[in-house]
């Protein structure tokens, strides 16, 4: 695999931790649903350069917190400061979000402003997450691992400080979801960024994060903060992960 | 952009190319057995009626195009139809597709708003066109605009029906990655809506072509397809009517093949 070439726009920059603070984020009342609290008193810091992941189970809150994190979600109570990363922020979702309509070499470039020195990577970025050829495809023509990929190469494709992932190997085949988390401890460990990732998956918590977060069922409140500390080479031996992945998960 | 090349898809595009040609040599041959069988079948109901006036035979139509080609009348009052057309034709695009976008986007201002765009949809053809005559005199603008006010309404709902689809996921994509309001409007909302506003345009064609003869019989003002067959009526003369008829119904066929299948294909391109 080539190298991805080395930031041209400087992204060894100091950014300060990320401080969240969610007092209280309700979903409004719908039809006969009463309104429903779905996040109470969640805060905690996250220092550059860490790998988060948010772990709970479904419905806990774990999305509508990445999207208040994202920006996306503005009426909750509370404080979300990125340390200065706002700017250099990319999420990258549960579904590919690619534009059908436009080839898989166009929706990475579409990332990026025009005439950006980065466009100049994306020929690389396709080798290493293996598009290559399937540069100038449209995704509906791709399988649901290549979409993901192309999805994986226009958010590292920015540099990102602050990386969003919202379960974003859901609904693949287990070997597919393997290569794809392989394919992002690489990325990750030569382009190392502030991610907060959100998964049900435990394993796969375990084999990505260096810090983990459990939240509640129910209404989500962090009920235990873990630090993991494997190297990359660790993390793709399955022993070593299931081993870890029993010792942390020992309490319910 | 400058996608690199892939050797897989450039050779399965060569042969779909050429399959597709082949698909069209036999589709026309198809259109051109048909269309021969039903110039027999008129050739065989004139020779039965035996009334060259009242219902003349194919070869008597179209020595009349051939005479009204040679006066020049046909290529200018069929220009001059077009050109009515065209007018009608993109000012009810623009004025239907922003009034739907605005209304697929505003959902309050929709509700208020749904019967009326349900009054005009309902409203016929020929009220539209006499009252604006009567209320903006026999003029241009008033007969173009009789014209699109029978389209803009279903316009309208098309656009208003494709806005309230757009992608609420791929809108915040495009807020994430920062698009900005032009990037997002073109490479985001209008490919979205493209197969909505082609869809309007393609029924909206088929349909102010056929009324705006109707505008013009009324008052076309001494010109336009519609006003000579207006003017055939009272002659009781046939052949002109079914002179201009087909060569009218030619010249639409040739845009809706030309132009509007064409964009239609690029429009869809990128489908499976």
């Amino acid at each position: 695999m080539a190298a991805v070439a080395s930031s041209v726009s400087g992204i060894d920059q100091a950014t300060g931790p990320i401080k969240i603070q969610v007092d209280r984020k309700i979903f409004p009342p719908v039809g006969a649903r009463d309104e429903q609290l779905v996040l109470s008193n969640v805060a905690f810091d996250v220092a550059p350069r860490t790998f988060l992941v948010l772990t709970g189970p479904s419905g806990c809150g774990k999305s509508t917190l990445l999207n208040i994190i994202a920006g996306l979600d503005t009426s909750f109570e509370g404080s979300i400061d990125l340390g200065g990363g706002q700017d250099r922020m990319t999420y990258i979702f549960q579904s590919p979000r690619l534009l059908p309509w436009r080839t898989v070499y166009e929706n990475i470039a579409l990332a990026l402003p025009e005439g950006d020195p980065r466009l100049a990577n994306i020929p690389s970025m396709l080798e290493r997450v293996g598009l290559t050829q399937a540069a100038s495809a449209y995704p509906e023509r791709l399988s649901l691992g290549m979409q993901r990929r192309a999805a994986l190469a226009r958010g590292f494709i920015l540099e990102p400080e602050i990386l969003l992932m919202d379960e974003p190997f859901v609904s693949l085949d287990d070997p597919t979801a393997q290569s794809l988390r392989q394919l992002l401890i690489e990325l990750w460990t030569s382009q190392p960024t502030t991610v907060i990732f959100v998964t049900h998956d435990r394993a796969e918590a375990v084999q990505l994060g260096t810090r983990i977060l459990r939240l509640a069922p129910g209404r989500a409140s962090v009920v235990q903060d873990i630090s993991v500390n494997l190297t990359p080479a660790q993390r793709l031996d399955r022993a070593v992960v299931l081993a870890e992945q029993t010792r942390i998960f020992a309490t319910p | 952009m400058a996608p690199v090349s892939t050797p897989i898809s450039s050779t399965r595009k060569r042969v779909s190319v050429r399959a597709s040609w082949i698909a069209g040599l036999e589709r026309l041959g198809w259109v051109v057995a048909s269309l021969l069988a039903f110039v027999a079948l008129w050739q065989v109901i004139a020779v039965l009626a035996n009334d060259v006036r009242r219902f003349p035979s194919p070869a008597a139509v179209f020595g009349t195009v051939a005479q009204l080609a040679s006066t020049g009348a046909l290529f200018s009052n069929i220009t001059t139809t077009l050109w009515r057309v065209a007018l009608a034709f993109s000012s009810a695009m623009i004025i239907g597709s922003i009034i739907g976008i605005f209304l697929g986007k505003f959902p309050r201002v929709d509700r208020f708003f749904d019967p009326w765009l349900i009054l005009f949809l309902n409203l016929p053809a020929i009220v539209t066109i006499t009252l604006c005559f009567i209320w903006g005199g026999m003029s241009e603008t008033a007969a173009v605009l009789a014209v699109a006010l029978n389209k803009i309404p279903s316009a309208a709902v098309t656009l208003r029906e494709g806005t309230r689809a757009l992608s609420r996921d791929l809108d915040e994509m495009a807020l994430i990655y920062k698009f900005g309001w032009w990037r997002t409007l073109r490479h985001v909302i209008i490919p979205q809506l493209a197969p909505y506003f082609a869809s309007a345009a393609r029924t909206g064609l088929a349909l102010i072509w056929k009324i705006v003869l109707v505008v013009e019989a009324f008052g076309g003002r001494g010109k336009g397809v519609g006003y000579q067959i207006y003017i055939a009526f009272g002659e009781f003369d046939v052949a002109t009517i079914l002179a201009y008829t087909l060569a009218f119904i030619l010249i639409v066929q040739l845009i809706e093949f030309l132009v509007l299948q064409p964009l239609l294909e690029r429009v869809n391109k990128w489908r499976r």
